[in-house]
């Protein structure tokens, strides 16, 4: 069968290869390995993501004018908008389709379960719950794009408005305004921190990263882990504390 | 030592098993566990039921062949250590044990405690072996030159006895440990490197037909594994296998 494959055997070359790029492509999917090699890139991606998060969104707090500036050219620059945007919406699919999938198949792995399971005695709670924790952060996404993102798009497709590189900062602020939805965010920060906490360092697990510096990528992770998650609920409870006087 | 056991019974693969309370008297700290089943099922002739089946050969920590998830913990709550080298010291008097077998989906009850491990046999007849002329013109394995660092972690992934309480532990009750170890004592060694690249794909290949969950980094094989077999296999074995895919 292989033999067949060989280019030399076969006259319309381009589509054998095409042919078994694909069948490479498709095997690599359905092993195991594989797939937790996706789910580590798609993940490491976003730990990505969330420093540049972050950096944007502290200076909502540091320096106004700044995240005016900066939120203004995230928002009308077309690599931003049109590549970078997509590529983060497919990063999370990924991550997410890849995780159920694989949650799913996990538990067919053990139809039949323990009466008793002590999970406690050799893994800790966060690497064991990766699914409830994704998930609840996977919901605070929801909201987050509804508050956000969805409000983006209205005002700059569906209601055409100008452009107006001033008005980032107050909608912001008044987002949190509202109990309800800033204990919402420092909830799934909460979440968030305890999934990566397990997640970030793991993901060099998945890649074969297991070496000398494997201790000291276990500590950049726990400080990361805390201090990206601890510096957005700060953001949340200052903007909370701290409402634009009208 | 007086014990409250709950100990899993099932007639055969196809009945549906459930937990059968029983009281023993009588169990010394310095019996192993194994041994305290043996006096529960001594009770258990002379009274004409059926004893409790399961799996034990060497019972000195060698062969791989007991099991038991003790407590919800395969081989029970120490380190280091199988099932048959478990003392009963290890529990208090008046404590309850529940006793179930290794569960997976690869791993279907034969009966009472007893599964059928053979999916890891068809992992390791799947690729982990290496082809030696053995015609008379056998090269002396010390004829070749390894570098002791390789060649102790080649031997630490070969201490693995193949028990299942890596996949027994696992919440994805994952094979990854076990898999990995077999890959890893052939991939650090020189004469493991002809057929490198078939043996990772076709054993990650049956690993993953056997029905076997993935791996999600929780560590739990290596605190249970009773050879303390370390995730750094797992992590060479993701490499070696990413290296045999980028080869075709």
């Amino acid at each position: 069968m292989q033999s067949l494959l060989k280019p030399s055997l076969c006259p319309n070359f381009a589509f054998i290869h095409i042919n078994s790029n694909l069948s490479i492509m498709s095997g690599l999917i359905k092993s195991s390995i594989a797939r937790k090699v996706v789910m580590a890139l798609s993940g490491l991606f976003l730990v990505f993501f969330l420093a540049q998060h972050f950096t944007i969104n502290i200076t909502s707090v540091l320096a106004p004018d700044t995240f005016n500036e900066w939120s203004h050219f995230m928002g009308y620059n077309g690599l931003v908008q049109f590549i970078l945007q997509p590529v983060l919406i497919a990063g999370v699919i990924v991550h997410f389709v890849m995780g159920i999938k694989l949650e799913l198949q996990n538990n067919k792995a053990r139809a039949i379960k323990y009466k008793k399971y002590n999970g406690s005695a050799n893994a800790s709670w966060m690497s064991r719950n990766m699914i409830i924790t994704g998930l609840v952060v996977l919901a605070f996404l929801g909201l987050h794009i509804y508050d956000f993102w969805i409000h983006e798009m209205t005002y700059k497709y569906l209601e055409a408005n100008p452009e107006d590189p001033t008005r980032y900062y107050a909608e912001t602020v008044e987002k949190f305004e509202p109990f309800w939805r800033t204990v919402l965010y420092v909830i799934s920060f909460v979440l968030l921190a305890l999934h990566l906490w397990h997640g970030f360092a793991s993901s060099f697990q998945s890649m074969g990263v297991n070496n000398k510096y494997s201790p000291s990528i276990r500590v950049f992770t726990q400080i990361y882990a805390i201090v990206i998650p601890l510096g957005f609920i700060f953001i949340a409870l200052y903007h909370h504390f701290n409402p634009i006087t009208h | 030592m007086k014990l409250n056991l709950k100990i899993w019974r099932q007639k055969d693969a196809k009945s549906s098993g459930e937990l059968i309370d029983y009281a023993l008297n009588g169990i010394e700290g310095d019996m192993s566990f194994l041994e305290m089943l043996d006096v529960l099922n001594e009770e258990l002739i002379n009274k004409g039921e059926e004893p409790v089946e399961f799996d034990h050969d060497c019972r000195e920590g060698i062969c791989g062949t007991c099991s038991l998830q003790i407590n919800g913990e395969p081989h029970g709550p120490d380190r280091l250590v199988t099932t048959c080298q478990l003392h009963m010291r290890k529990f208090n008097d008046g404590d309850t044990i529940v006793i179930e077998p290794f569960r997976a989906t690869a791993f279907p009850v034969i009966k009472d405690l007893i599964v059928d491990r053979s999916s890891f046999d068809r992992i390791q007849q799947s690729g982990g072996y290496i082809s030696v002329n053995t015609s008379g013109n056998t090269v002396d394995a010390n004829a070749i030159p390894i570098d002791k660092h390789d060649a102790d972690k080649a031997m630490d992934a070969a201490t693995c006895i193949g028990c299942g309480a890596c996949v027994a532990a696992c919440k994805n009750a994952s094979a990854m440990l076990f898999t990995s170890a077999k890959v890893s004592q052939f991939a650090l060694l020189p004469q493991g490197q002809i057929e490198a690249t078939e043996r990772v794909q076709s054993m990650v290949r049956q690993m993953d037909l056997e029905g076997f969950g993935n791996c999600t980094n929780t560590g739990a094989c290596e605190i249970e594994c009773p050879k303390g077999i370390s995730l750094e296999n797992i992590a060479r074995m993701n490499r070696e296998y990413l290296s045999a895919t980028s080869k075709g």
